[in-house]
């Protein structure tokens, strides 16, 4: 059983069926990449699996435990977390302020000690502190650590979400296009924090646009279209399978699917 | 040594209670100040709730009347001394905000500001229309709590005014230090981060529903204590202080000096409480006056007045 297991997901809005009847498995330090056409109902497919929309048909289980339609807070309780394609990042905090609130599940407590300041509740903050500048560092960001996050690029948000993401110590990390919107440096930097996550044990699902990171860096490819799933399989089973080519890829994306062997 | 935020806040908090009482030329200016440091009070628990969790409450003038009438009743019809009545409406208003928040924090925006808005009408009406109880619109007594004798026993003397003024002036003191330790406290900081984005809390684990519950609590507090305060040093209390135009004022002073912080709100609320005495020259444009203040402030300084000096004193340092 995988870690992640995803089974015949489905969902509609106002009768149109958005995603339908879709399952994979995603095991630790492995990425899945779930790739299709705009509208193939790859976002709505995330947000189902991370507790924001409520599927209509399937489960997902996670480590076996049924977590279909558990709130995104149990399920970051349960080592699920995730970044969000079109950012949400707390604005008004400072960058490091952003990846302590990640540590939330590991320096929260009661609350009276934080009213009156007590030292145990200084003591949990202090360690969150000293865990966001070590992500930071490893994001590449430690420089920025006191700038107001609103400041920040978008390539470095993006890396910034990631980073607070990862402060929750998830098992499975679910990334929204986390390359979108960034340059080829930026796409870079994210494609390698990737691998380096995937290599300390976290199962990574992902959502890409960038077909070249995709192939890289992907142990299996889900492809999406009108909601239902056309295929599943490595990099190169995939790029050559002739329905996803027909179906969704189109000549000029061909050539970025070949360009990596 | 450089202070913290949290400590020059403080600092400044002190230095401005202790110095104020040199340039007041009569009792007179003791007792406006400690209407200053009530309505801060209560200003400081909307801060928590506004200015750090950004949940809009237009009826917490209701904690604040519950705060008040404590303070007649529980020594009435209790045998209460009226200090500890102050500690039991506080608990009373936390459990009221408790069993009312869970319900109608789930509500957002304009929707969750009328909702609060109504939980204030009932308070206010309630306070009205119990005569039997309440004493109705014309209000009710409330005793002495004694704490002035207490200290002439052991040898401080002071007039009515002035010990209000310390007293208000302490108090203060300790909630802008606690809500001071909450803003960069686990807990205050999901409450700044549901702010931001509410779906980015709950990913990070964040219960929101409990945080936004937590917030709600604590500045029922805060208003209850302010409003015991208010009752126990006019010896009377009567319902207009949980009316809705009260509550719209705490919101307002909180607003102007900037929600997110703590010294802003404190500075919010002096400003609307000296404004209309000072106004008074004015006559019949006070309002106007007061009017065409808030709509500048809000124009050209719309994080409020402390946090814009701030960016403003930033700017100049860089």
């Amino acid at each position: 059983m995988s870690l992640l297991q995803v089974e015949g997901l489905g969902i509609s809005f106002g009768g149109v069926t958005a995603v339908n009847d879709v399952s994979f498995g995603l095991e630790t330090g492995k990425i899945v990449s779930v790739i299709g056409p705009n509208g193939a109902g790859k976002t709505t497919l995330f947000n189902m699996i991370s507790g924001v929309y409520l599927p209509k048909s399937g489960r997902v289980r996670l480590d076996g435990e049924d977590v279909t339609g558990l709130r995104p807070d149990l399920l970051a309780v349960r080592g699920m977390s995730r970044t969000f394609q079109n950012l949400q990042i707390f604005h008004e905090m400072s960058v490091l302020e952003n990846v302590i609130v990640g540590f939330h599940m590991h320096e929260r407590g009661p609350v009276l000690a934080d009213l009156f300041g007590l030292p145990g509740s200084r003591r949990r903050a202090r360690a969150a502190a000293e865990g966001a500048r070590v992500l930071l560092e490893r994001v590449g960001l430690e420089r920025a650590a006191e700038r107001e996050a609103g400041a920040l690029s978008y390539g470095a948000l993006k890396r910034l979400e990631i980073a607070r993401a990862l402060a929750a110590r998830p098992r499975v990390l679910l990334l929204d296009e986390p390359a979108a919107g960034c340059n080829a440096v930026e796409t870079e930097e994210i494609d390698r924090l990737i691998c380096e996550v995937a290599k300390t044990g976290v199962a990574i699902l992902l959502v890409e646009h960038d077909m070249k990171l995709v192939m890289r860096l992907s142990d299996t490819i889900v492809v999406l279209d009108h909601g239902e799933k056309i295929a599943e399989g490595d990099p190169a089973l995939v790029s050559r399978d002739p329905k996803v080519i027909e179906a969704y890829l189109g000549a000029g994306t061909t050539e970025a699917l070949h360009a990596h062997g | 040594m450089r202070l913290s935020p949290k400590q020059s806040t403080l600092l400044v908090l002190a230095v401005l209670m202790i110095a104020s009482p040199f340039f007041f030329p009569s009792n007179y200016y003791y007792r406006v100040g400690s209407l200053v440091f009530v309505n801060s009070i209560a200003v400081v628990g909307i801060v928590i709730l506004t200015g750090y969790a950004g949940q809009i409450s237009l009826g917490h003038a209701g904690f604040l009347g519950i705060g008040g009438y404590a303070c007649a009743l529980l020594p009435a019809h209790f045998g209460l001394p009226p200090a500890l009545a102050v500690v039991a409406g506080a608990a009373l208003s936390g459990a009221i905000a408790y069993v009312v928040g869970r319900p109608i924090l789930k509500l957002k925006g304009y929707y969750l500001a009328v909702a609060t808005l109504g939980f204030g009408v009932l308070v206010s009406m309630v306070l009205a229309n119990e005569g039997w109880l309440t004493g109705g619109p014309d209000g009710i007594k409330v005793p002495d709590p004694g704490l002035r004798a207490l200290l002439e026993q052991v040898g401080i003397e002071l007039t009515n005014p002035q010990f209000w003024y310390a007293f208000c002036g302490l108090v203060l003191f300790i909630g802008a230090w606690l809500a001071l330790n909450l803003r960069e406290s686990p807990t205050g900081r999901a409450l700044r981060a549901l702010h931001g984005s509410e779906v980015a809390a709950r990913t990070a684990g964040i219960d929101v529903a409990k945080a936004k519950l937590n917030a709600f609590v604590i500045s029922a507090v805060y208003a209850s204590v302010a409003g015991s305060l208010l009752a126990l040093q006019n010896r009377l209390i009567t319902p207009d202080v949980a009316g809705f135009m009260h509550s719209i004022e705490l919101v307002t002073m909180a607003v102007l000096g900037g929600a997110g912080s703590v010294l802003g709100g404190i500075f919010g609320a002096a400003l609307l409480t000296l404004l209309p005495q000072v106004l008074t020259v004015l006559q019949d444009y006070e309002h106007v006056v007061l009017g065409l203040v808030m709509m500048l402030v809000m124009i050209f300084l719309p994080a409020g007045l402390i946090p814009s000096a701030r960016r403003l004193l930033r700017g100049r340092g860089e």
